[in-house]
């Protein structure tokens, strides 16, 4: 049987491709806020009730359960803020990119329904600011939702009240971060906060705060549609639900196929994604955006589950499944991601801020020809002060993920590529020796 | 006390955070590195485990910022949390196990200073922190041997100055963060952050916004490297050079505790040192580079007289102690006691004053004696009025700011101040006539037109007093202090010199009716209350006793007292223009200078017969001498200052005099000897024994106590023995960038087990009757401004003039800022000269738009060179009114 997509939260914005984003055609032909609606009418404590059971874990990368990140709330502390994490950053990653640009009203209905559930009085969906058209049509839905009562004051009459700000960011991977985000949003510099205190218990200007992701929110609407029941039902054991996965490199039609998780890998690039260009071979492929570790072809008949990543010694993170053929370098793709690293870290905790331009500058002479025979076993050593052990699920010496994010690509380079490296290494230092023997 | 959270920084951002802590107990059990002690919950962690003789490396933490967590150096291991924790963001809970020097630790560590190491330039041969420097010294003491680190570091233009002081090398930087961290959250100056990302990581000023804070030397300070540098210092000298001794900073009369230091006989570098009821370790620009004066090459170095008209010579000291006396002499002999006066006197030492206090009222018998130049409060509501430490603000109801803008008076308070609003939460009343820089903390603000806080102050006492007044501020006011315990302190100082002390009096008078209220004076001049409190007052004898009180007791061991209560400044300068005063002693004090009005002043001068001056600097009346006295100065001479809270305190001796100098008290001791007086005080010592003996209020502060006592002594003792330290501070504490201690000695040194005596005061002490008659008010006249003038931090003062880093930053001239819809009205744009007129006289000055100023007042900065509001103040008008013109094209 040819691989198929399951589609939910991308099914509307699919089905009308030439107006999925105005409110017209959403209310029209998908009833868009007739969730909301029905939300309004539950009891708080039913709606976090549903979405725990529905199994959904946040799409942003962490995977961390969304009922139970929403339950640990403080009690009785007030006011409370959502944030929407649509800052989506990650390299190769473009789901939440296609899910605000096609369908911003089922992130609205989403992050109203949630705001609801815990109590929240203001949302602010943080936006990329690379995302102009993104942050447009986001604008124009949230105007609508206004102009049709669907936010603001006394919505639907049931009297709850939410004000939803849509903030654009500067330009900052690591404004991603919920904490970065939440300093970006006080309009501090990105930064990310140590924890505890977590963003549930003091996050934005010090008060309850949820941060989720586009994805995570764009399901709300439907696990209030159908149930929690019918989510946890779909997927693969703690893996429930659909994911969009953003497949991109050096396959015949990369783009964003939302699919029941537990399928296998092979299915989403070979079936789905057409399989390797030109009729190559692969050479290996990052399953979770550009943080991730990543795996070979034998491992292609895997199941998209977070929980088998883990064992795997990788993640699912944001969803983005790079493909390289096998005639890429992966040193070069290595040194390529870490000078992403090099750029983006925010320059607040030591072993990152120095380490990450100490990989990348390694990297650049391993991969020109100027490695030394011992340089892939300096980065492992150097790089255990930033990632203690080397061992997935990573430690970390830093603030946050990116630290960890600035070795995964060595771990794997030293995990699939070790011998062949370390030859080259030392082929590239005799023919540099070689050649200084003969100019002298 | 249990702490359920920490306060902690999430630097970036303004916001109050915590770190959430566990558990109930109070004292909680930790075992260190198998040593188990005992700390109060929710302590950090690096804390504790400093106490109990683990030091643990650090950058970004500093005992006085909250935890950041940021430079991941203290890494240690904790049984049952995964991975290693940071302990300087790590509250200690019960049953704790902590591990710091494990291999996982030692191998954190070693990462975290070879990854500082790699951008980091070593040129400690050349850096002015080498030899001192926590990178240096952790580096060695827990650092790998050797990098291996290949590649170009990282390479910025160096240095760059981020002020007119303060220099920085971006390529030292370790961006700990602990110089932005203060800038914003301990001066509230948040004028350089961080921008770049990764290693290019930098620090930065905005555009066009250089870090002028008050506050800059401290970030030079604290910086864990030598990427932050000030001119005064740099490239002066070699820390393993530096000669240091503990002192008080004579700039203010906050009095914060400093580390002087000194090489070649040459005072280089002041260093805050952290005293937690004084400065908790912070020092203001003025203070801290305000060293450079006493080298300066127009001290006067020898004593001189005149010889004719114009002349002045120098001459030996017998010579001109002679003509001193001589002078003193005939004056007493020919028209009274009553005809010499002594002015100033507020910035030398206690001793100083004593023993000058003495000479006048002891053995010339003058009561014309003031410290003060009628720019402070009468010495009888200083000297009688309930008094607070400056602690009490921490832990008050709620703060009143009468009158003053701290920040330009007594920098160190307004951050004690800012910090007790903003991370205490303690309510702030700011009552003034113009916004300073507290005004944004405060939780209520009063406004009223200069000299006439009556009715304001009136309400306040009402909702201080638990009513609901119903006006917003006091309403807000009413609720921040319901169901809070503690003092009301006031800050009072003197608003402005264009007004008579009256309005300010009676506006204390007013809140001196409220439950538990406590003042805290804001008088600026360094040792003023060391001045007051011993006898430079007219009035008062030594020891905050008045002369009738005082006199039995006093007179035991003077022998003579003035028999009536004399002048003030004002009073003095009067009798001398009027030829009742013929001879005035100026101690470090010009009254052209200091005098608020300066005609006045300028007739005194003209009329007096003789000047005897002490002053190290023309600005302290040389030239109207007749006979010049050069003192000793600051980081020259023992001795003791009691600051705003009278705290009585050591100041040190690190330099050699310049020139031909002799201590203040000993030339007032040997011109009494040459007026047939023998004190018989030989030694600083001598004078601290015979002031605790002689002066009530310091009974019990003698010379051992006061070489004994690690943070000084509040007087009267009796009613602060309990806060008394005792015995030498840890070792390390105190300098803020922390070099890593020995093991500290568990035992104190035997000095704790002496107890100390506590007499209480021989003669009730004098107090303030709280009295003070309504001033009538000074009607309004539409057409005028009204005139505000208060000190300036960078004023006209020999701190400033003559240390040559600070003089850079005094503006030239004094300004008039005004509201800029009165600027509006009066058809001047900012920037341009006006013709100012008031009863006494017209000056020309530059106009400037101020919001701070409210319509219908100007104000100019009173301490300011050249023409302003000396020249427009009548000391005698109960308030002073200004008349703006515009300049016509050709007078511009």
């Amino acid at each position: 049987m040819p691989a198929e997509e399951t589609r939910i939260v991308t099914e509307f914005l699919r089905s009308r491709p030439d107006d999925s984003w105005t409110f017209e055609a959403a209310r029209k032909h998908n009833k868009a806020y007739s969730m909301l609606e029905k939300a309004l009418a539950m009891e708080r404590a039913q709606i976090v009730e549903e979405v725990t059971t529905s199994g959904l874990r946040g799409r942003g990368g962490a995977g961390f359960g969304a009922g139970q990140k929403w339950s640990f709330l403080p009690k009785d502390v007030f006011p409370r803020y959502l944030a929407v994490n649509a800052d989506e950053g990650e390299p190769a990653t473009f789901k939440d990119h296609m899910l605000i640009e096609c369908d911003p009203h089922q992130i609205i209905e989403g992050a109203a329904i949630t705001a609801y559930a815990i109590e929240a009085h203001y949302a602010f969906i943080y936006i990329r600011g690379e995302f102009a058209l993104g942050a447009e049509r986001l604008q124009q839905a949230v105007d609508d939702a206004y102009a049709n009562g669907y936010l603001g004051k006394n919505i639907l009459k049931s009297g709850f009240d939410l004000d939803v700000i849509v903030h654009r960011g500067a330009g900052c991977y690591i404004a991603g971060d919920e904490t970065g985000l939440l300093s970006s949003l006080e309009g501090e510099r990105a930064m990310p906060r140590i924890k505890p205190p977590f963003p549930a218990a003091q996050g934005l200007y010090a008060a309850p705060t949820v941060v989720n992701n586009v994805e995570t929110l764009s399901t709300i609407p439907h696990i209030i549609r159908k149930g929690g029941k019918w989510y946890s039902e779909l997927g693969v054991n703690k893996s429930t639900g659909t994911r969009v996965f953003s497949v991109s490199g050096m396959v015949e039609r990369p783009g964003n196929y939302e699919v029941e998780l537990g399928m296998s890998f092979r299915d989403l690039i070979e079936g789905l994604a057409g399989g390797i260009r030109g009729g190559k071979k692969m050479g290996f492929f990052i399953p979770g955006g550009a943080s991730a570790p990543w795996l070979m072809p034998e491992h292609l008949d895997e199941p998209l589950d977070m929980d088998r990543a883990s064992e795997l010694k990788t993640m699912l993170g944001s969803g983005a499944i790079m493909v390289f053929d096998e005639t890429v370098d992966p040193l070069l793709v290595s040194w390529r991601l870490a000078k992403f690293f090099a750029h983006e870290s925010c320059g607040k905790c030591t072993p990152c801020r120095e380490g990450s331009g100490w990989i990348e500058k390694v990297l650049y002479r391993m991969a020109n020809g100027l490695g030394r025979p011992d340089d892939l076993d300096l980065l492992l050593d150097f790089g255990q002060n930033i990632v203690p052990g080397l061992n997935a699920p990573f430690a970390q010496t830093t603030i946050c993920a990116l630290g960890p994010s600035t070795m995964s690509h060595v771990v794997s380079l030293d995990r699939w590529f070790g011998d062949a490296i370390r030859e080259r290494l030392q082929r590239d230092t005799d023919r540099r020796t070689r050649l200084e023997v003969r100019s002298a | 006390m249990t702490a359920n959270a920490v306060p902690m920084s999430q630097w970036p951002s303004d916001y109050a955070y915590t770190i959430p802590v566990a558990g109930d107990q109070d004292v909680v059990t930790v075992t260190i590195d198998d040593k188990v002690v005992q700390a109060p919950r929710g302590e950090l962690l690096i804390k504790v485990a400093q106490r109990h003789g683990t030091y643990i490396p650090r950058f970004c933490y500093h005992e006085r910022m909250k935890p950041v967590g940021m430079c991941r150096m203290c890494l240690v291991e904790v049984d049952g949390m995964r991975g290693l924790q940071i302990s300087c963001a790590t509250p200690v809970t019960d049953g704790m196990v902590v591990r710091t020097e494990s291999a996982a630790v030692k191998q954190a560590q070693d990462g975290v200073l070879e990854f500082l190491l790699i951008n980091h330039p070593l040129d400690c041969p050349v850096c002015d922190r080498g030899g001192e420097c926590p990178l240096q010294d952790q580096t060695l003491a827990f650092g790998p041997g050797e990098s291996r680190y290949v590649e170009e570091k990282r390479h910025f233009e160096k240095p760059i100055p981020i002020s007119d002081l303060v220099l920085l090398d971006r390529e030292r930087c370790i961006q700990c963060g602990r110089c932005t961290r203060f800038a914003a959250e301990v001066a509230g100056d948040a004028l350089i952050d961080f921008g770049g990302r990764g290693e290019e990581t930098e620090v930065i000023t905005y555009p066009g916004q250089p870090f002028t804070s008050y506050f800059s030397g401290n970030v030079v300070q604290i910086c864990p490297v030598g990427a932050l540098t000030a001119r005064p210092y740099r490239f002066k000298a070699r820390p393993w050079d530096l000669e240091a001794a503990e002192t008080s900073c004579q700039s203010c009369a906050v009095g914060c505790r400093g580390a002087v230091e000194s090489t070649t006989n040459r005072v280089v570098r002041l260093l805050g040192v952290d005293s937690e009821p004084v400065n908790q370790g912070w020092l203001c620009d003025k203070g801290r580079y305000g060293y450079e004066w006493i080298h300066a090459d127009t001290r006067v170095a020898a004593p001189m007289v005149r010889t004719g008209t114009s002349r002045m010579t120098e001459v030996s000291w017998p010579e001109a102690l002679d003509a001193a006396a001589a002078a003193l002499r005939r004056v007493h002999d020919e028209h009274g006691p009553s005809a010499i006066a002594v002015l100033g006197g507020a910035d030398g030492t206690n001793e100083d004053a004593y023993v000058w206090a003495r000479l006048a009222k002891g053995v010339l018998g003058t009561d014309n004696v003031d410290a003060q130049l009628a720019d402070g409060l009468p010495a009888e509501v200083v000297l009688g009025m309930p008094r607070a430490t400056i602690a009490d603000l921490d832990r008050a109801k709620a703060i009143v700011v009468l009158g003053v803008d701290t920040r330009e008076v007594l920098p160190i308070l307004h951050l004690r101040l800012r910090q007790a609003a903003v991370d205490r939460g303690v309510p702030l009343v700011d009552v003034a006539t113009r916004d300073t820089q507290l005004t944004r903390h405060a939780t209520a603000v009063l406004r009223h037109d200069p000299g006439a806080p009556a009715d304001a102050v009136e309400k306040l006492v009402a909702a201080l007093g638990g009513e609901k007044p119903r006006t917003k501020a006091l309403d807000a006011l009413a609720d921040a202090t319901a169901g809070r315990s503690g003092p009301v302190v006031v800050v009072l100082g003197r608003p402005s010199v264009a007004e008579p002390a009256a309005p300010t009096v009676h506006a204390a008078a007013l809140l001196a009716g409220v439950a538990d209220v406590r003042f805290l004076s804001a008088l600026g001049r360094a040792n003023v209350h060391g001045a007051l409190d011993l006898g430079l007052a007219p009035g008062f004898l030594p020891g905050r006793v008045d002369l009738e009180s005082g006199r039995a007791h006093v007179g035991e061991v003077w022998g003579v007292v003035p028999d009536a209560v004399g002048l003030d400044a004002t009073g003095i300068l009067r009798a001398a223009a009027a030829g009742q005063v013929r001879a005035l002693v100026l101690l470090g004090a010009d009254p052209l200078v200091d005098f608020p009005d300066r005609a006045l002043a300028r007739d005194a001068l003209e009329k007096v017969e003789r000047v005897v001056c002490v002053g190290a600097f023309p600005s302290d009346g040389v030239e109207h001498a007749d006979v010049v006295l050069p003192p000793t100065v600051w980081a020259e001479h023992h001795g003791s200052t009691t600051n705003i809270e009278g705290r009585v305190q050591r100041l040190a001796r690190i330099v050699t005099a310049e020139g031909s100098t002799m201590e203040a008290w000993r030339i007032a001791a040997e011109v009494a000897v040459r007026l047939g007086h023998d004190f018989d005080l030989e030694s600083v010592e001598e004078v601290q024994d015979e002031i605790a003996r002689v002066a009530p209020a310091f009974a019990g502060v003698d010379a051992l106590l006061l070489r004994r006592a690690r943070d000084g002594v509040v007087v009267p003792l009796a009613d602060h023995v309990d806060e008394l330290t005792l015995g030498a501070a840890p070792p390390g504490a105190g300098v803020s960038w922390e070099p890593i201690p020995p093991q500290p000695a568990e035992a104190d040194n035997g000095a704790v087990a002496t107890p100390v005596a506590t007499p209480a005061p021989a003669v009730a002490l004098h107090r303030w009757s709280g009295v003070a008659p309504a001033p009538a008010a000074a009607p309004a006249d539409a057409y005028s401004l009204r005139l505000v003038a208060a000190a300036t931090l960078y004023g006209a003062d020999r701190v400033v003039v003559a240390s040559p880093s600070l003089a850079r930053l005094a503006e030239d001239a004094a300004r008039l800022f005004v509201n800029p819809r009165d600027l509006e009205s009066l058809g001047v744009a900012d920037g341009d000269r006006v013709r100012v007129t008031s009863s006494r006289a017209t000056v020309e000055l530059p106009i400037a738009a101020d919001r701070a100023t409210p319509r219908g007042t100007a104000f100019v900065a009173s301490n300011l060179a050249g023409a302003g509001a000396a020249d427009l103040i009548d000391i005698d008008a109960p308030a002073t009114d200004l008349r703006v013109e515009t300049l016509t094209e050709r007078e511009r």
